[in-house]
């Protein structure tokens, strides 16, 4: 009973964030409807023992991600609200209207066809069952997961993300003027000549 | 087995249980609160200690209730609210400040008999931690909270609608996300020497077991005091106490990302300010000096111990942060972000590197004095192949720029 309470005050925040997020025409109140969401989605996660990820949805969402979000709004002064008239590539909206319609489709059918139906009860099956993981946390459970079967695509994400950051620094990085440029020789420098020094012994 | 679990829920919970959690909640308040008082009043009197003034001498003996005069008046006074501000967030930010601040205390370990009994004492018959919780993920929730206060400041700056603010604001989130990095790695050397994120189970393990001699088994030792410098000094900067108080600059920013906040939101950032130094100062002594473990004297009174050993502890890092603020110098912002990003996040990883290597060899049994002997060359050898990559880069790249501006 508890768990369904928690669930649906949950949901009513995540979707309240939600339609927030797009309905909202300044983009700061869009960014905070997108915490309000990720935090929603983090009780979740707890509701459903999973401890971890609902730090780390805090965390690398809502603490990084959104941070970065307000951050380049705030830098680039774009806070405020936007033309709507203006369509910036050509046919966005009607695409944008199916492809949304499409995800809807799909939701739905696998609430509603789906063979065992969709019941809300924790999955019983699979990795988390083993003997070996009995009674360990879900950090442990995870770790263990990540670290054995999933290796080679922890590692690869790993990379890609490392390739990611290097490659954005390679193309911001331009020297654009001589402040890299190294110092000219001191012998080389012209300096102006100093000021007349002041006789003494005319005062 | 359920790790981490407060013996207080282990039975049927009952009205008795119920009403000791929440006498929990309310005296961890309430302590916080206190020590807000205290610790505003200490750090005056010592940096006018320091400055060779008397600080304040007036309210109560010594000037204790200095504190409580100053958040009187501020509660007493007009609450502005700009033209051009945004309203709603401009009302909302002290209150993003304020309550990840409280939340990161609750869960510090701030007593217990950690000799005899794993950390718990008797109230009324139930066995029961002195933290208010216990949660699995233990010290993630303090970085979790420390990014979500990032949202009080950023917001403040930003809804204040004045340019002043808006760059504290700016700096200040640059900063503490910066930081976050290296403070998160030096948790990650923790959370390898523990074996667990509790807060709880990392103090367990720092009463038991360690070198001999009397020598405490403090993670300050184990992980070998390069994980507590780099947290001492991330933590200060996440603070955005002095040296690393750029935020709020006088010359250059008037007062920084609050500088338009006046009255009871105000004394929210204030307070959220020395409760996050408090915190801070409590996680620091939970992770690196055993928390409350230490001897219990006498066994009758069992539970005063841990609280001593806690707030003597607490109290050499509340002065050094005092100390830091009256003889350092404030930081140059660049010279603040090349600290964070180019000293302390590659020596955090390399330290952290270094510590793994240790327990795989520990593991693989080989000789420990091999390992620690091997691992630093191999660490010297990479930081040196990667510099010297970045030092090739560059004269490229300038060699280029000099070829295209000549």
């Amino acid at each position: 009973m508890s768990e369904v309470i928690v669930f649906l005050f949950a949901a009513a925040i995540i979707l309240v964030g939600a339609i927030g997020v797009v309905a909202s025409r300044n983009p700061v109140h869009s960014a905070l409807f997108l915490v309000q969401t990720l935090l929603g989605v983090a009780v979740l996660f707890i509701l459903q023992d999973a401890h971890f990820l609902a730090a780390v949805q805090i965390m690398v969402y809502a603490g990084a991600i959104v941070i970065l979000f307000l951050f380049v709004i705030m830098l680039l002064g774009v806070d405020k609200t936007e033309d709507l008239e203006v369509e910036p590539i050509a046919g966005q909206r009607p695409l944008a209207a199916v492809v949304g319609a499409a995800l809807l489709g799909v939701g739905l059918t696998v609430v509603l066809v789906a063979a065992d139906g969709v019941t809300g009860a924790r999955q019983s099956t699979g990795v988390g069952e083993r003997a070996l993981d009995n009674g360990a946390t879900d950090v442990e459970r995870l770790g263990r997961v990540l670290f054995s079967e999933y290796a080679l695509a922890f590692e690869i994400t790993a990379a890609l993300l490392t390739i990611a950051v290097v490659g954005a620094v390679v193309l911001t990085r331009r020297v654009a003027s001589a402040d890299l440029l190294p110092d000219p020789e001191p012998g080389s420098l012209e300096l102006p000549p100093l000021a007349p020094a002041i006789d003494e012994e005319e005062h | 087995m359920i790790l981490a679990l407060d013996p207080l829920f282990l039975d049927d919970i009952g009205l008795s249980i119920v009403l000791i959690a929440l006498l929990k909640v309310g005296l961890a308040f309430v302590i916080v609160l206190i020590s807000v008082m205290f610790m505003v009043w200490f750090e005056r009197k010592v940096v006018s200690d320091m400055q060779h003034r008397i600080g304040p001498n007036i309210a109560g003996p010594w000037g204790l209730f200095q504190t409580l005069a100053d958040g009187l008046k501020l509660l007493m006074k007009e609450d502005l609210v700009p033209d051009r501000s945004h309203r709603f967030v401009f009302k909302l930010a002290p209150f993003l400040a304020i309550v990840p601040a409280f939340l990161t205390f609750s869960i510090i370990p701030i007593g217990g008999n950690f000799e005899s009994k794993d950390g718990a004492i008797n109230l009324w018959g139930h066995d029961t931690f002195l933290q208010v919780a216990d949660p699995p993920v233990g010290i993630l929730l303090f970085l979790a909270m420390s990014s979500i206060a990032v949202y009080g400041v950023m917001l403040a700056g930003w809804s204040s609608g004045s340019k002043y603010p808006l760059l504290g604001s700016v700096r200040a989130s640059a900063q503490m996300v910066s930081y976050e990095a290296a403070l998160g790695l030096t948790i990650a050397a923790i959370v390898l020497q523990t074996g667990s994120l509790s807060t709880h189970d990392m103090v367990v393990d720092q009463a038991t077991g360690g070198l001999g001699w009397n020598v405490p088994n403090w993670n300050l030792i184990a992980t070998g005091f390069v994980p507590f410098v780099i947290f001492l000094i991330a933590g200060t900067a996440e603070l955005n106490r002095p040296p690393f108080d750029l935020v709020e600059a006088e010359q250059e920013l008037v007062g920084g990302f609050h500088t338009e906040y006046s009255s009871f939101r105000f004394a929210l950032f204030f307070l959220a300010e020395y409760l996050n130094t408090i915190t801070m100062s409590a996680i620091i002594v939970t992770v690196f000096l055993g928390g409350p473990a230490g001897p219990v004297l006498i066994e009758r009174i069992d539970w005063v111990w841990g609280i001593v050993w806690f707030l003597t502890k607490l109290f050499v890092f509340l002065f050094s942060f005092v100390w830091f603020r009256a003889t350092l110098p404030r930081f140059r912002y660049d010279q603040l972000m090349d600290l964070g990003w180019k000293i302390l996040i590659p020596l955090s990883l390399g330290w952290f590197l270094f510590l793994g290597a240790r327990n795989i060899g520990a593991d693989q049994g080989w000789n420990r004095w091999a390992v620690v002997a091997v691992a630093p060359v191999v660490g010297a050898a990479a930081a040196a192949l990667l510099m010297a990559a970045v030092r090739t880069a560059r004269s490229e790249r300038l060699s280029q720029e000099v070829d295209s501006h000549g």
